[in-house]
C-alpha cells in the first residue's frame, strides 16, 4: 500500500478511483502518563509518554484506513490527510483520510 | 506563608529548568537542522523531481511539547494587559521545527520531502479546570520523495 499527501504517486499512473476511505480512533490518556506529565508541566520540555502516545495513536488510525482501502481493492491511498478533535476532557480523536486509489 | 514559599519555590524552579531544557532542545535543533540541510521540505504539490521519481511514501513527525510554570504564570499576566506572549512563542516554535525534524527523520535517505503540512492542537490539562494552553502537540506530514539516480 502506498501512501502520499500529493493528488498522485509520482512515477505511477491512476487507473481506478474508489472514493474516500478514512480511518479514526478515540485515545485517552492513562493515568501514569498524566503524573508524569503533571510534573514535567512544572519544569516543562517534551513530554514522551504523550508524543508516543499520539504516534501509536495515528498509526492506529491510518492502519484502519488501509484495511478500508484494502477491502475495497485499491493499492494506493492518494491525499492523505491528517486531523485531530478532542472529544471529551483528556480524550482526543485521531483522523486519517485519503483517496483509495489503483495505480499502475 | 508556607503557600507562598512552595508557589515561589514552583516558580523558581520552573525558571531554572525550563530555561535550561530550552537552551538545551534549541541548540540539539539547530545542529540537525544542519544535518538535514540536504533534504529540504517544501511546501509545493509538484516539483519537478516527481516525474522520474522511483518510490515515494507519506512520512508524519510529532511532539508534544509543555510550558514550564513560570511562563506559565507569565503568560497569566499577559493575559491581563493583553499584547505578545512571548512565553509561548517559543514554545510553539520548537515543537513545530521539532516535528518537522523527526518527519526527515522518518526517512532519512530521500531527496524532497513535497507537500508538507504542519498542524498544531492543544492538549488540554487532564484533571485540572485550567483553561490555559499549555501543552501542545505539533504534526508535521508530508510525501517523501526518492528520485532515480542518474545511471542506473
Amino acid at each position: 500500500m502506498i501512501l502520499t499527501n500529493i493528488e498522485t504517486v509520482p512515477g505511477k499512473t491512476i487507473a481506478e478511483h474508489f472514493g474516500l476511505v478514512q480511518g479514526s480512533t478515540i485515545r485517552a490518556k492513562h493515568v501514569g502518563r498524566d503524573i508524569m506529565a503533571g510534573l514535567k508541566n512544572i519544569v516543562g520540555g517534551e513530554l514522551k509518554g504523550y508524543t508516543e502516545l499520539m504516534k501509536e495513536s495515528r498509526k492506529e488510525a491510518t492502519g484502519r484506513m488501509i484495511d478500508e482501502a484494502r477491502q475495497l481493492g485499491a493499492n494506493a491511498i492518494v491525499n492523505v490527510r491528517y486531523a485531530t478533535s478532542s472529544v471529551a476532557q483528556g480524550a482526543a480523536e485521531l483522523f486519517a483520510y485519503g483517496t483509495a486509489v489503483r495505480v499502475e | 506563608m508556607a503557600d507562598l514559599l512552595i508557589l515561589m519555590g514552583l516558580i523558581a524552579l520552573g525558571y531554572f529548568a525550563g530555561s535550561a531544557t530550552e537552551r538545551r532542545h534549541y541548540r540539539s535543533i539547530s545542529k540537525r537542522e544542519e544535518a538535514f540541510l540536504h533534504l529540504p521540505a517544501v511546501t509545493f504539490r509538484s516539483h519537478g523531481s516527481l516525474a522520474d521519481a522511483s518510490e515515494s511514501r507519506l512520512v508524519t513527525g510529532c511532539a508534544v511539547i509543555s510550558v514550564d510554570y513560570f511562563k506559565r504564570i507569565l503568560a497569566g499576566l499577559r493575559a491581563l494587559v493583553g499584547g505578545r506572549v512571548k512565553a509561548y512563542e517559543s514554545l510553539l516554535d520548537r515543537a513545530r521545527r521539532e516535528a518537522v525534524l523527526r518527519m526527515k527523520e522518518a526517512d532519512p535517505t530521500a531527496d524532497i520531502i513535497v507537500n508538507t503540512r504542519i498542524e498544531t492542537s492543544s492538549i488540554s490539562k487532564g484533571g485540572s479546570n485550567r483553561q490555559s494552553v499549555s501543552t501542545i502537540e505539533a504534526l508535521a506530514y508530508g510525501t517523501a520523495i526518492h528520485v532515480k539516480k542518474k545511471g542506473t
